[in-house]
């Protein structure tokens, strides 16, 4: 498996991520999140969980189940800790609690034992309040746009999260007022995953042809699940203004379900009205493992939209630039990290800029090649899942010996 | 393990090179500044170790290839203040020219009194994006390489990983007792020998352009000067 990214990444990398690993061999692992499928986080755990095997740490992945209360009680988490103002009724609370309590009994001899614990997002954060006596580091780890949250429901939050040894955040500005250290690193993709290998075009025009788009035309994508954070009403929107200046345009929205998301449901419909049967716009419900259909949409278009009003880093966003694909994205989270206003796509903040920017682009060709293959090689550089590892490690030592005053720790050598 | 402060020599006591590398990871500190007034009271009390991580230790994070400041202050002046003045001054100063991260935060401080005393609007200019302070920790490890003779660097230097280059090259600044890098510290323990060289990795600005970029232009200057002596 590493010599497989020594292709992509370079084998400098691989050799340092080695060198890294060498003093933490044998220690042990844990992820816990709430899913195995769907969504970003499942995705990168899929792929860190062996790779960290591989490289001789004892790497466990743990999931935490519920009810449909206690994933009505997690969306609503998800949402207010990205702005929206709305309370969580206490019965919701205890179940989030109860949940979490009887994960805690499940998972006891694995989590007691580990020497790291990373806790991702709010789902199971309630967990560590069961291990008063924990030997191991406890992280937790917020893949979520927490820059604005609806105090309240922070303020629930934040009593479980306290305790951890440290946390983790995407961007500066999602982190919180904690007394723990607070670490940032964004989050990264699988270049070698089906939904970002290189594909044949005959398998491109397979999947295009599947799903009824004419591979002659102009086309704009936007992948990610059906949440309001991700205004694929706005997108409707913004493609019916380009549309009157490039009237051949299509449009794919395409986004899978994942399990711990109750409202993709109520989402979907509200999309499906807005595209008013318009053939020119497919609105398409992917199975979660629709990762090569994902893949050749993106290849496919011309230019590939992200129009969040939310975002915690948008996955999307980078498996697009991989595919030297110019990305027009809200002006939000860490789609700003990633889209370079003018160089690898544009920042936007309405459906009107959102059109501008698509009728610009369609117009330049060059450009899309231009701005496509700087948007490549800057993930190459930064985002792909070899960097990520290698912070992880980073943050293991960190905690595992560092003060947070000192600026450098040497390991692996007598003093 | 063992930790490095401030200040402390690294140089090496003998003609082996050791090559290290090493990794960084980013740490909030909590604290943002939205104006300039803010940015200057913020600074006067931050952690020096954010100082280091945006004029240094920045350079080992994500950022796009055409980078037109050294500096992640100056960077912020420009665009989110919007004063090119000042935001010049910032990016004139070489972190490695100063005693210690006191006397560059000392600096900066006058240089931004200095501005607002030039265009006071600054007092109350709202920026378009706040500054977040960041601080970072750096993990170094021995690469288990050894150069026994300067020739071998021009051979190993274009196969060391960025995030060596940068630990030796620019980190170094800051460990070593001359703030120069750990190759030139390396040479001057050979005497005269190899003035050459010392003298065209003292041409190499490494504050322009990514770790990739600096790393061959590296491998070039030491072919040139080593096949210059052959």
């Amino acid at each position: 498996m590493l010599q497989d990214y020594e292709r992509v990444a370079g084998p400098d990398v691989i050799e340092q991520v080695r060198q890294l690993t060498r003093p933490l061999e044998g220690a042990k692992v844990v992820h816990v999140n709430s899913t195995r499928s769907g969504g970003g986080v499942a995705e990168i755990l899929r792929k860190l969980v062996p790779f960290m095997q591989e490289l001789g740490i004892d790497t466990h992945w743990e999931v935490i189940t519920g009810d449909s209360d206690f994933f009505e009680c997690t969306k609503g988490m998800h949402n207010t800790l990205q702005g929206n103002r709305m309370p969580i009724a206490e019965n919701l609370l205890r179940v989030y609690e109860e949940t979490n309590a009887r994960t805690a009994e499940q998972l006891r001899p694995v989590l007691e034992d580990a020497d790291f614990v990373f806790v991702h997002d709010p789902q199971p954060a309630a967990l560590l309040e069961h291990f008063p006596d924990h030997k191991g580091k406890w992280v937790w780890r917020c893949h979520i746009d927490a820059s604005h949250p609806y105090r309240p429901v922070w303020k629930y939050l934040r009593r479980f999260v306290t305790p951890y040894d440290a946390s983790v955040f995407s961007l500066a500005a999602f982190a919180q007022e904690l007394p723990h250290r607070q670490y940032l690193i964004p989050p990264s993709i699988d270049p070698l995953a089906d939904k970002n290998v290189d594909l044949d075009r005959a398998i491109v025009d397979e999947v295009v042809g599947e799903y009824g788009i004419d591979p002659e035309r102009p086309l704009i994508v936007q992948i990610s699940r059906f949440d309001r954070f991700k205004d694929p009403v706005g997108v409707i929107r913004a493609f019916r203004l380009a549309r009157r200046f490039v009237p051949s345009l299509q449009l794919v929205l395409a986004g899978g379900g994942a399990s711990d998301d109750p409202e993709g449901e109520i989402v979907l419909s509200e999309v499906t009205a807005a595209a008013e049967q318009d053939p020119s716009i497919h609105v398409l419900l992917l199975p979660a493992d629709a990762n090569r259909e994902v893949n050749a949409l993106q290849r496919a278009s011309d230019i590939v939209l992200q129009k969040s009003v939310r975002e915690g880093f948008g996955l999307t966003v980078t498996e697009a630039m991989w595919k030297s694909r110019p990305v027009i994205g809200g002006d939000v989270g860490g789609i700003r990290l990633q889209v370079k206003n003018h160089h690898t796509g544009f920042l936007v903040n309405t459906p009107e800029g959102a059109a501008l920017r698509i009728r610009y682009l369609l117009h330049q060709p060059d450009r899309i090649e231009e701005m496509g293959a700087k948007a490549k090689e800057f993930v190459r550089e930064n985002f792909l899942i070899t960097r990520h590892l290698r912070e992880y490690l980073t943050l293991m030592h960190s905690l595992d010996h560092g003060r947070h005053e000192e600026m450098r720790l040497v390991v692996g050598e007598e003093a | 393990m063992r930790t490095e402060t401030e200040g402390a020599a690294t140089a090496p006591q003998t003609e082996v090179f050791r090559v290290k590398d090493c990794a960084l990871v980013a740490l909030a500190t909590g604290r943002k500044a939205r104006s300039l007034q803010e940015f200057r009271e913020v600074l006067r009390s931050i952690e020096a170790g954010s100082i280091y991580h945006h004029f240094w230790g920045g350079l080992l994070q994500p950022r796009f290839e055409e980078r037109e400041f050294n500096n992640d202050f100056a960077s912020w002046v420009r665009h989110g203040i919007h004063d090119a003045v000042l935001a010049e001054r910032l990016a004139a100063l070489h972190p490695a020219r100063f005693v210690d991260l006191e006397e560059l935060r000392t600096e900066i401080l006058d240089l931004v009194d200095d501005r607002i005393d030039e265009a006071d609007h600054l007092l109350w200019t709202r920026p378009t994006e706040q500054f977040e302070f960041i601080c970072s920790q750096i993990v170094v490890f021995d690469t288990e390489i050894r150069l026994r003779h300067p020739r071998e660097l021009a051979e190993h230097v274009s196969r060391m990983s960025t995030s060596s280059i940068f630990y030796h090259f620019i980190d170094a600044r800051r460990r070593t007792p001359d703030h120069q890098d750990d190759f030139s510290d390396w040479l001057q323990a050979w005497g005269d020998e190899h003035r050459a060289l010392l003298e065209a990795l003292a041409g190499v600005d490494p504050y322009f352009g990514s770790l990739a970029e600096l790393r061959s232009e590296l491998a070039t200057v030491c072919e040139a000067v080593h096949e210059g002596e052959d």
